[in-house]
């Protein structure tokens, strides 16, 4: 591999990790926070791409879609904290385990209903279809976009959490529930926040992933379990660590591609057995 | 008492007489009860949920209407359709298989989708005479060549079929390597190797062979490398979403225009529109092409979209051949469909003259002997270039019927 090759591929893992970011750092908020395990995030991932697949073929411009798909999202994911994970903050992981795996299923069959098992897709908007070229070939610019707002969304993660008042509320809650209730702050009100945000970025992803893939039933399972090596690689609950874990998946599975392509299916679950090995909470996870 | 005794004895009486009237029937044989009318069982293994439903709706909806068409029945009489959920799962592909054959007692097979349940299907198949398997749709060479079976026919492909004038055609239009691409399953490998074989024939030569794990969609990885390798071609099987994914991100990485890209026809069957641009001047080979030029085809295409209100595909065309080959067969036995052995007889040596694939006949190995058509997408739709291979026959390499 000479070397403007080995630079564009470090560039698809970068990229590829951003994206994986933005998916697991709603999984990892709602769990560090919530204590919740959503296997219903990739479900969520693949309504928001319908979502804006829907609104797109309305409103023909895919930023108007993004916009109005947000808010939906989060409108959603409430809805879904109120009926369905509420009722569960008391229980067993077992318990929420069932009931995210339920809420797939559900989802699934919604898919089938409103949208059927077709699998369509969103153009990329004129401004941002063409290619730059890179070395010996081009290099797509919705891409490099992508990457971009996954930026922009992990630097305004950062300042929400770690400089809000909001933030605030969600670190305290993470460490200490009771105290935090005590202090006369609505904890079930936040969570209800955190799980909304946490779809709503699933969602967000979806709607940005749209134009790259197609938009296809069961496109949420996959990238589920990626996800979840991603946060547990990174230390579940911590966001941080999701975003070195994403780079280090991205990178890896990216490589793993290009040099082991015999073992690439097993590059990332090797590097998460090793990393286990090493720090069995995780990168930056927290010794309970 | 006396009188209750009397009736408890008149009872158990016709009670004996009954069970024995209903011995007695059973004890005929129901391939002698045809007069009554006992309508003929039609068990089918197909997905109807998840990502392949469209697949297993598509051949089921074009083979009840043939048959349907023919007014509803086989070789005169009623048909009893029992659907099972194939869930495209494979551990569970013998517990379905067993239920359809034991539970029902089904006089035909009709399924899977799916590969790897064809494989275990048609291992339970070979230990059996009954029923008759027929598969709409499974590529898979082994059904027809080292599990090969006089009860298993097929009425779809073999994967090599589509694959293998792929490669020629790379040959005949000039390139001289390629790199070829597809998932790590059963139908991606033997295609790319039958593409391959192809190739081979012309001189070509494959300069690097990449084989993704199924279902990942991340290409860009790999579509860096092909830029770095610069073949003269790509020859590429994916399906479905992954099919629309790659094509995009093949033009997007400003390859499509450099580097052409060929491949069997499920690389761009139905995903025109999904895909647009990124679709377009592609050149696939597939057993079918939507504006063949036949009077089957017209006819199966207008009936197809007033009864379901959606357009034809290879599929039902595969599901619309079985319905065509189960009323042949029956018709030939006059409906005596449990003489197994006349059964296989009149399939084996059955042509198709009225597929909308045009006209088609079953090879030793019972899998069709048809032609391989030249398509290439233009404006979001297939357009007919010509024959790629006419009346190809699978080699049925390993099959010991042939």
């Amino acid at each position: 591999m000479d070397f403007v090759t080995f630079l564009i591929q470090v560039l698809n893992g970068v990229q590829y990790g951003f994206t994986l970011f933005l998916v697991a750092s709603g999984l990892t908020l709602i769990f560090g926070i919530m204590g919740i395990i959503n296997l219903a995030h990739g479900a969520f991932y693949m309504i928001g791409a319908y979502i804006c697949f829907w609104l797109f073929g309305i409103t023909d411009s895919l930023l108007v879609a993004i916009m109005a798909g947000i808010p939906i999202m989060f409108v959603f994911g409430y809805a879904i904290e109120r009926l369905a994970i509420s009722v569960l903050y008391k229980r067993d992981h077992l318990y929420q385990v069932l009931m995210t795996y339920g809420l797939i299923l559900i989802l699934n069959e919604m898919q089938k209903i409103l949208w059927g098992s077709d699998f369509y897709s969103v153009p990329i908007p004129e401004v941002l279809s063409g290619s730059i070229p890179m070395g010996n070939q081009e290099y797509p610019v919705y891409r490099l976009f992508v990457s971009l707002v996954c930026m922009v969304v992990a630097a305004g993660m950062y300042v929400v959490i770690g400089k809000t008042k909001l933030g605030m509320m969600i670190r305290a809650g993470a460490s200490n529930r009771e105290m935090v209730q005590a202090l006369g702050i609505n904890i079930s009100r936040v969570f209800a926040v955190v799980f909304s945000l946490g779809a709503a970025l699933a969602g967000f992803s979806g709607m940005i992933d749209a134009p790259l893939s197609s938009v296809y039933p069961g496109m949420g399972n996959y990238i589920l379990i990626i996800s979840f090596v991603v946060i547990v690689i990174g230390g579940i609950g911590s966001v941080k660590g999701a975003f070195v874990g994403a780079m280090l998946v991205g990178l890896a599975d990216t490589f793993g591609k290009v040099l082991v392509p015999e073992f690439s299916s097993m590059v990332i679950y090797a590097l998460m057995a090793l990393v286990l090995l090493w720090r069995p909470q995780g990168l930056f996870g927290r010794v309970t | 008492m006396s009188k209750n005794n009397k009736s408890r004895r008149h009872f158990i009486a016709g009670a004996a007489a009954t069970t024995g009237l209903v011995a007695a029937s059973s004890f005929i044989p129901s391939r002698f009860a045809i007069g009554a009318m006992a309508p003929i069982k039609v068990g089918i293994l197909l997905p109807y949920s998840g990502t392949y439903a469209m697949l297993g709706n598509s051949i089921t909806n074009a083979m009840k209407m043939r048959i349907e068409q023919a007014g509803g029945r086989m070789g005169g009489r009623p048909i009893d359709y029992v659907a099972v959920d194939s869930e495209m799962s494979v551990p569970k592909a013998p517990q379905n298989t067993n239920k359809l054959i034991q539970k029902e007692k089904v006089d035909f097979l009709v399924g899977p989708v799916h590969s790897g349940i064809a494989a275990a299907m048609a291992k339970i198949m070979g230990q059996r005479k009954t029923p008759i398997m027929i598969v709409p749709n499974a590529g898979s060479n082994a059904v027809t060549g080292p599990l090969c079976a006089p009860n298993i026919f097929r009425t779809s492909f073999s994967n090599w079929q589509p694959a293998y004038p792929g490669g020629v055609l790379m040959g005949k239009e000039g390139h001289k390597t390629c790199v070829t691409i597809s998932w790590k399953y059963g139908a991606g490998i033997q295609m790319m190797a039958a593409g391959r074989d192809g190739f081979a024939t012309t001189g070509g030569k494959s300069v690097k062979d990449i084989l993704l794990p199924f279902p990942n969609v991340e290409f860009q990885a790999h579509l860096s490398e092909i830029a770095a390798l610069k073949p003269d071609c790509v020859f590429a099987f994916f399906s479905g979403g992954g099919a629309t994914k790659f094509l995009k991100d093949y033009e997007a990485a400003g390859l499509k225009d450099k580097i052409p890209l060929y491949g069997p026809g499920f690389l761009t069957e139905g995903v025109e529109k999904a895909a647009g641009s990124a679709a377009d001047g592609i050149k696939t080979t597939l057993h079918y092409a939507s504006n063949l030029d036949n009077q089957a085809n017209h006819k199966f295409r207008a009936d197809y979209e007033a009864a379901f209100g959606a357009s034809a595909n290879v599929f039902s065309v595969q599901g619309y051949d079985t319905g065509s080959l189960l009323l042949q067969a029956a018709a030939a036995v006059g409906g005596d469909v449990e003489a197994t052995a006349d059964v296989i007889n009149v399939m084996e040596t059955s042509k198709v003259p009225d597929s909308p694939r045009g006209p088609w006949a079953m090879s030793k190995a019972h899998n069709p002997i048809q032609n391989i058509y030249l398509r290439q997408v233009a404006d979001g739709q297939q357009k007919l270039l010509g024959i790629a291979a006419e009346a190809l026959e699978d080699p049925a390499a390993g099959c010991k019927m042939a």
